[in-house]
């Protein structure tokens, strides 16, 4: 409990990553490692051969497999990488586990890339946008989410429909969800066929001058013959531009059946990836997009609107083999600080002006605008991740916001002169925050830590830690890490 | 499709479970069911026959037909490789393969076992005796209301799931509650609504606001108007979302608050298809707020929900249903042999 309230723990955490990156006896469960290991057993062979790279093969099938890539994809898969890695490229190295993951990883990459993606909407208007999955996949709230980048993006009038007359108050999900996500709702009800709300919506999307019609459907199972017959009637009928297959990136081996089938029934255009903001490594992505050759085009992460990303092979690729999504990360980082007010403070650092109370909030709210330390965590390989969190004890951003309160019932005076605050004042603070005067203690300490640590920071700030952050994927690209991999 | 049961019948282990069941009315319900159902069901697949003729997809995926596995001359490399993917494409993990191929290799020896047939017969012995752990039926207390909360992450199936049981319960004579304590997502509570109105039964619903609020408001209505089962259903959330994870663990300390006994009952509901991270959820969750119980939910697919066999190695938790449709009865007792027979049962 300690350490719970220890707003540095990010800091912490950042540095421990530092010192993680450079030590790469902790990278254990890496595949990287693991290949290494295979390799150490090869000691006086000099070169890799047919015979002895099946080893290293079976650790990468491991690797996949652990992921959730289905086993007919891996046993492809595993072929091609053997026909390459028997190539130039692995024999002749002097590191072949290094380079063997190499190939894998850019294999991987491969496969779930090279295709433009994004949504195709050329089409006399309305552009229709048919939403199938399973049960469950994330299709009402992918439907919110991509309606909102359509409409702020690209400027579309856009306008949709539950053909869900099943659960109960699916209509209803879809209703407010197209609220928020500020997009038109067209409504209809669970005593309706499908086929006639469809026409219903596609006559008004036509008579209003809509852009885009998104039609949501049911979940339902590809042995499901009858729901499987209403939506193939479904796309029969409207034609549709854009049939995206919506899939929970969690998803274990049955994942190829379900593509299989649903791509048999309907002809897919795109796959959208939902809940990769979980800890599932997605090898469900792979399967999918080998067994309908279709393209990945987006991938939903949280459960807000905005959390909408293009699908990035690469990253994916890193995420399936272990190696964690430390461009999000960086990106995250961008995102969250304001890079104006990054630089005033590095200026009023320098100036020789202390690092005060507003200064400390400012930095909690920067790493509050990143999504939470919960958020940042996730995005580290597995092991950074687990390690990470251990140097935070439970790290919560609660925590954070308690913080945020005891700054708040501070006077503006108190909060550039932290000094000022003596026992009187500290009663006050913590009756206005609502804690017990310890926490204000604690509070006070942390901030003349952090006030220490500010100091040997000559530029101080979120910048540099965000250099400090890119500096790392240097380090690791150089330092033994993974070299070769595309970024 | 019951047939096992009288064969198994003789056996000590079912014995024990009806002694067991019939100490306690409720659980006697459960195991009876089954015994009772030919009947009524006959006409109906089981579930079991709908994990079988899922199974039959994943034949065709796989070309190579189960039964003609296990109808091979010899035991050979090829057969041992062929029993792994059966295995890892039921989702077992590679853990939990490994490990009943290893016991298999060693049985082998040991027992002497020359035929495929009596091999087979070996590996879903071992596979049982590795998940029978994990069956055991949910019993309801004496205590009064009986809360039950209800977690998962999104999409798993939580919202039905409780339609689904307090239906279940309610045909056991029970008086059931909910609570709507998903005030995150969309229609969440009307979704909930609706299915109360279909059973008849009351919601305890707020406009938003604060889970933990509506729960331990549902629970004080249900001991003014003496209800039996308080289903408490929260929104759905992944692992990783620590704030919700905190969350989620300040709804069961609440329920602490309200009945200082419960919550005697906290299932985590898992999505069959879910691959090798249900094994991580259950580990989450655990961890938030002492996971007694899973419901799995879409057998009724063609995803065999093997990571139960992970589940056992890793983290067991007792499987206290499955849902194997989505029709309002389709929820039913977890039971090893069935399950084991539907993912090696060749469908004749």
């Amino acid at each position: 409990m300690e350490f719970t309230l220890r707003s540095d723990a990010f800091f912490v955490a950042i540095r421990r990553i530092h010192s993680f990156a450079n030590d790469p006896t902790t990278m254990l469960d890496n595949l990287t490692q693991r290949l290494a290991s295979v390799v150490k057993n090869l000691r006086g062979q000099a070169r890799l051969t047919e015979d002895n790279i099946s080893d290293m093969l079976r650790e990468v099938r491991m690797a996949l497999l652990e992921a959730d890539v289905a086993l007919p994809v891996v046993k492809d898969f595993i072929a091609k990488v053997k026909e390459r890695a028997l190539g130039q490229e692995v024999i002749g190295s002097l590191t072949p586990g290094q380079a063997l993951v190499g190939v894998v990883h850019r294999e991987l990459a491969d496969l779930m890339g090279g295709q433009i993606n994004g949504l195709n909407l050329a089409t006399q208007p309305p552009a229709i946008i048919l939403m199938a999955g399973l049960q469950g996949a994330g299709k009402t709230t992918t439907t919110g989410k991509l309606g909102k980048w359509l409409k702020e993006r690209q400027k579309k009038k856009i306008l949709a429909v539950s053909c869900d007359v099943y659960r109960p108050a699916a209509i209803e999900q879809l209703k407010a969800v197209s609220a928020q996500a500020g997009i038109d709702f067209f409504p209809s009800t669970s005593d309706q066929k499908p086929a006639d709300i469809a026409a219903a919506a596609l006559l008004h999307a036509k008579n209003h001058y809509y852009d885009v019609l998104f039609v949501d459907t049911a979940g339902r199972l590809a042995i499901d013959d009858v729901l499987m017959a209403e939506i193939r009637q479904l796309h029969a009928q409207l034609q549709p531009i854009e049939t995206l297959f919506v899939v929970d990136a969690m998803l274990g081996q049955d994942a190829v059946n379900t593509a299989k089938a649903f791509n048999d029934a309907l002809p897919l255009t795109g796959i959208i990836l939902t809940k990769l903001d979980g800890d599932s490594r997605g090898g469900a992505a792979l399967s999918v997009r080998h067994v309908t050759g279709k393209p990945l085009k987006f991938a939903g992460v949280g459960e807000k609107l905005t959390g909408l990303e293009e699908f990035h092979p690469e990253r994916m690729a890193s995420r399936i083999l272990g190696m964690g999504d430390i461009l999000g990360l960086v990106e995250d980082a961008q995102r969250g600080v304001d890079q104006d007010k990054a630089q005033a403070f590095a200026k009023k650092l320098k100036s020789g002006k202390g690092f005060d109370l507003n200064d400390f909030k400012e930095q909690i709210g920067q790493v509050r605008n990143m999504g939470g330390l919960g958020s940042l965590l996730d995005k580290l390989p597995a092991q950074f991740g687990a390690l990470a969190q251990q140097a935070g004890g439970q790290v919560e951003d609660k925590a954070i916001r308690r913080i945020e309160g005891i700054i708040n019932s501070m006077t503006p005076t108190e909060r550039t002169k932290p000094e000022l605050i003596k026992a009187s004042r500290k009663r006050r603070i913590a009756t206005g925050a609502g804690v017990p005067v310890q926490e204000v203690n604690r509070l006070l300490n942390q901030f003349e830590q952090t006030q220490k640590m500010m100091k040997q920071f000559t530029k101080g700030g979120m910048s540099k830690m965000m250099r400090g952050m890119k500096g790392l994927m240097g380090g690791m690209g150089g330092g033994g890490g993974f070299p070769g991999l595309p970024r | 499709m019951f047939g096992f049961l009288k064969k198994k019948d003789e056996t000590e282990k079912v014995d024990a479970v009806s002694e067991n069941a019939d100490a306690f009315p409720l659980a006697s319900g459960f195991v009876s069911a089954p015994a009772d159902a030919p009947s009524g069901e006959s006409n109906k697949p089981s579930w079991r026959d709908r994990l079988k003729a899922g199974l039959a997809k994943t034949r065709t995926t796989l070309n190579t037909p189960v039964s003609e596995l296990f109808t091979r001359a010899k035991i050979d490399d090829e057969l041992l490789e062929d029993l792994e993917s059966i295995l890892l494409m039921a989702d077992c993990g590679v853990d939990a393969t490994q490990w009943l191929l290893a016991e298999l290799k060693a049985r082998v020896k040991r027992d002497r076992i020359e035929s495929p047939t009596a091999l087979r017969a070996t590996l879903a012995e071992l596979l049982t005796t590795m998940l029978q752990p994990l069956e055991e039926p949910l019993l309801i207390t004496e205590h009064k209301p009986f809360i039950i909360m209800i977690a998962g992450v999104n999409g798993a199936g939580k919202t039905t799931s409780i339609g689904k049981l307090a239906k279940y319960f309610q045909s056991q004579g029970k008086s059931v509650l909910l609570a709507a304590g998903d005030t995150f997502r969309a229609a969440a509570r009307e979704q909930l609504t609706a299915w109360g109105e279909r059973n008849n039964v009351t919601v305890i619903a707020q406009e938003s606001g604060d889970p933990a609020a509506v729960v331990f408001d549902a629970i004080s209505a249900a001991r003014a108007r003496n209800i039996d089962i308080v289903l408490a259903d929260t929104a759905g959330r992944l692992p990783t979302q620590l704030n919700l994870m905190e969350e989620i663990a300040k709804v069961r300390r609440v329920i602490q608050k309200a009945d200082p006994s419960g919550p005697h009952e906290v299932l985590l509901v898992l999505d069959a298809n879910i691959g090798q991270n249900a094994i991580q959820q259950v580990k989450a969750f655990d961890k938030s707020i002492n996971v007694t119980g899973l419901v799995v939910t879409k057998l009724d697919g063609t995803a065999k929900g093997g990571v139960l066999a992970a589940i056992a190695r890793q983290c067991p938790k007792p499987v206290r249903f499955i849902g194997v449709g989505e029709g309002i009865d389709d929820l039913q007792p977890f039971r090893a042999v069935e399950y084991v027979d539907a993912i090696f049962e060749t469908g004749q």
